[in-house]
């Protein structure tokens, strides 16, 4: 019953087939496009409040109007920030940090990842699987063993590791380097064999071939491993929450926790600004690199 | 230019073995072409003789030099890729000349080779394309190129053209001839396809099972196979076999194939075949030495009728298939005299080219 009513109906669409396609793509479309909507709604609504929230002074956060929209709005949570010495000092801060340890971890990872992937010798697949496992252990468990370790150091040498910006310098490679070294592995796997081959027929040793070959054509995975790299020490809270304290070792994002709120009073206005600015050099960053990302550099190697 | 000698090679993976003791000359300016089903090992002997895997055992010779500890680099060859292998971020000049940069060359003379080479595979006007702007054919010639310019004692093809459609491939092989006959660098060329083998070598190295089957001419591969294997594998359609029984008949031998159907052996054989008398062997002629059977029957030859299973007409000549005793048969006649299906048709058998193989060793008798 229901069948014929169908073919009834199809057929005064003409053409059964042709039509079904195309209204199938239509559905599709539609419910791809409900979900990506839901998507945005759900990613950007975050970040569209802090903004808001960001124009409005103290006075008219606290009082009870309309959150979604800005009456009196000002700049003087920017003004206030940007002219705080503090401030600075953490962005600086933040900004050396994560760029020492995107250059670490690449330098690193590259190597290893080439070693890993390319040069077999005894051990390497286990050794591959055992980088990935000690990305799986949690930073929270670590970093009471790593104040020990910090500890014993001060007591055996001297040296002081607690409270200073660049130890996170150290720190974030244990959490980068693994990561980035199984992306790489991953992407140097990719690439195939006879390219490496044909390198060493042609006279390459295996520093020319990663630094000549490698890693010009792996050059996606690689960015993908630094954006990453760059995410995760920018944004890591517990490290530096752990080990800094003092204001001027600070870097921003415990900073902007630490700083702006006083006992229990919240900046609002300034912490979302700070928020909003301390997000900014990732997005630029991303947005920057992703065109890079996404032109596939491999195609044409070999028959494709 | 450099002769490559192999001794007792043997290569196992993991104890499989690949390569079980392989003995190989290759002259100077010669073009060899390994040739055999995939897994004979044809590949594995030339990334041996390229240095990307260790011979388990045995010696490898180029020139005069044992090279078994030699690196790649060092080794002065040039290899090109079934899958072209040409590095995805370089143009064709810097593809072409990536091996003589790192080998620190003048520019001057970089360019000069390398336009010398261009000019040779005509692809001078593509020297600043990215392979991904390439066509397969003409990333195959940049990658010939690029073993041009090195000018290497050895050349080294693995399955050159594999990757190409028939028609293109029928071209490139052409070409690569050509080029054989400009740059007469030591060859060695590796392919499934023994239409390639025959067209390209000066010799053909059949490999089977980790071994050499045989080592011949195209022409004495084709008509004086060693081995059924080798007999099988040469010629397409391949070669015709037929369980027979080799007996007396008066003074001369015959060839019993079945109770409708014999053949006598042609008396230049006889002497050959005559301690077989009595024995069960098998019967190998090729399709085309059966012919239509019309006129005289040339002497050593033998004419029949047999009942057209069936026929296949591919333009310039037909294909009839018969039946002996449950084994298809192919023939390949003139397209005008073939019969029809299901129709008795007159053929010739040519015996003078036939084979005898003994079933237990595999042997041409």
């Amino acid at each position: 019953m229901t069948t014929a009513t169908a073919q009834a109906t199809a057929g005064q669409l003409g053409g059964v087939r042709y039509g079904s396609i195309s209204r199938g793509r239509r559905r599709a479309l539609f419910w791809s496009y409900f979900f990506l909507i839901l998507f945005v709604i759900f990613f950007l609504t975050p970040p569209v409040y802090m903004f808001i929230t960001s124009l409005k002074s103290s006075a008219e956060i606290s009082a009870a109007t309309n959150p979604w929209w800005v009456y009196h709005p000002t700049l003087a949570n920017y003004i206030d920030l940007l002219t705080q010495n503090q401030f600075l000092i953490f962005f600086r801060n933040s900004a050396i940090v994560s760029i020492c340890v995107v250059s670490i971890t690449m330098v690193v990872s590259i190597f290893a990842a080439f070693a890993l992937a390319r040069m077999r010798f005894w051990g390497s697949a286990t050794l591959a699987t055992g980088v990935f496992l000690t990305y799986l252990i949690p930073e929270s468990l670590l970093f009471i063993p790593l104040f020990k370790t910090f500890a014993y150091i001060h007591d055996k040498t001297g040296i002081e590791l607690i409270n200073h910006w660049w130890v996170l310098i150290i720190l974030y490679p244990t959490l980068t380097v693994p990561f980035a070294t199984w992306l790489m592995i991953g992407y140097f796997s990719s690439i195939p064999k006879e390219l490496d081959e044909a390198a060493l027929i042609d006279g390459a040793g295996y520093i020319q071939m990663l630094m000549r070959i490698f890693i010009p054509v792996a050059i996606p995975g690689i960015i993908a491993a630094m954006i990453f790299t760059f995410t995760v020490s920018w944004a890591n809270f517990l490290y530096p929450l752990a080990f800094t304290t003092s204001a001027d070792q600070l870097v921003l994002p415990v900073g902007i926790v630490t700083t702006l709120i006083r006992g229990d009073v919240y900046a609002w206005g300034q912490i979302m600004t700070g928020a909003l600015l301390g997000a900014a050099p990732p997005l630029i960053i991303y947005a920057f690199l992703m065109d890079y990302y996404i032109s596939g550099l491999t195609a044409g190697a070999t028959k494709g | 230019m450099a002769q490559v000698a192999l001794r007792k090679i043997v290569k196992t993976f993991d104890r499989t073995p690949a390569v079980q003791g392989i003995d190989l000359d290759i002259s100077d300016r010669e073009f060899i072409v390994l040739v055999g089903p995939s897994g004979c090992g044809k590949s594995t002997t030339l990334r041996m003789i390229a240095g990307l895997e260790e011979a388990t055992s045995g010696e490898i010779y180029i020139g005069d030099q044992l090279v078994n500890d030699v690196p790649p680099k060092d080794r002065d060859i040039a290899m090109v890729f079934q899958n072209y292998a040409l590095y995805p971020h370089m143009t064709v000049f810097e593809n072409m000349s990536f091996g003589l940069r790192l080998k620190k060359f003048p520019k001057p003379e970089i360019r000069e080779r390398v336009q010398a080479a261009a000019r040779i595979l005509d692809i001078t006007d593509l020297l600043d394309r990215r392979p991904k702007q390439l066509s397969g054919g003409q990333r195959q010639r940049v990658a010939m190129g690029r073993a041009i310019v090195r000018n290497p004692k050895v050349f080294l093809f693995d399955e050159p053209l594999s990757n190409l459609d028939a028609k293109l491939r029928v071209q490139m092989r052409t070409e690569i001839k050509k080029i054989h006959q400009t740059v007469t660098t030591t060859t060695v060329y590796v392919t499934h396809d023994q239409v390639e083998a025959m067209t390209l070598a000066d010799r053909v190295v059949i490999m089977n099972g980790g071994r050499i089957d045989q080592i011949g001419t195209p022409h004495e591969v084709y008509h004086s196979p060693q081995t059924q294997f080798v007999a099988g594998f040469i010629g397409s359609p391949t070669m015709n076999f037929l369980p027979c029984r080799l007996v007396q008949n008066g003074s001369g031998l015959t060839v019993r194939l079945s109770d409708w159907l014999s053949f006598p052996v042609p008396s230049s054989r006889e002497a050959r075949y005559r301690p077989r008398v009595g024995h069960e062997l098998i019967f190998g002629l090729r399709p085309e030495h059966f012919r239509e059977g019309r006129g005289e029957v040339p002497p050593g030859s033998a004419a029949f009728e047999a009942r057209l299973d069936v026929v296949e007409p591919m333009g310039m000549e037909t294909m009839v298939y018969f039946v002996v005793d449950g084994v298809e048969v192919c023939g390949r006649v003139d397209p005008v005299a073939a019969g029809n299906v299901g129709e008795p048709m007159r053929l010739i058998a040519d015996l003078n080219q036939m084979h005898l193989i003994d079933p237990r060793t595999e042997l041409v008798i």
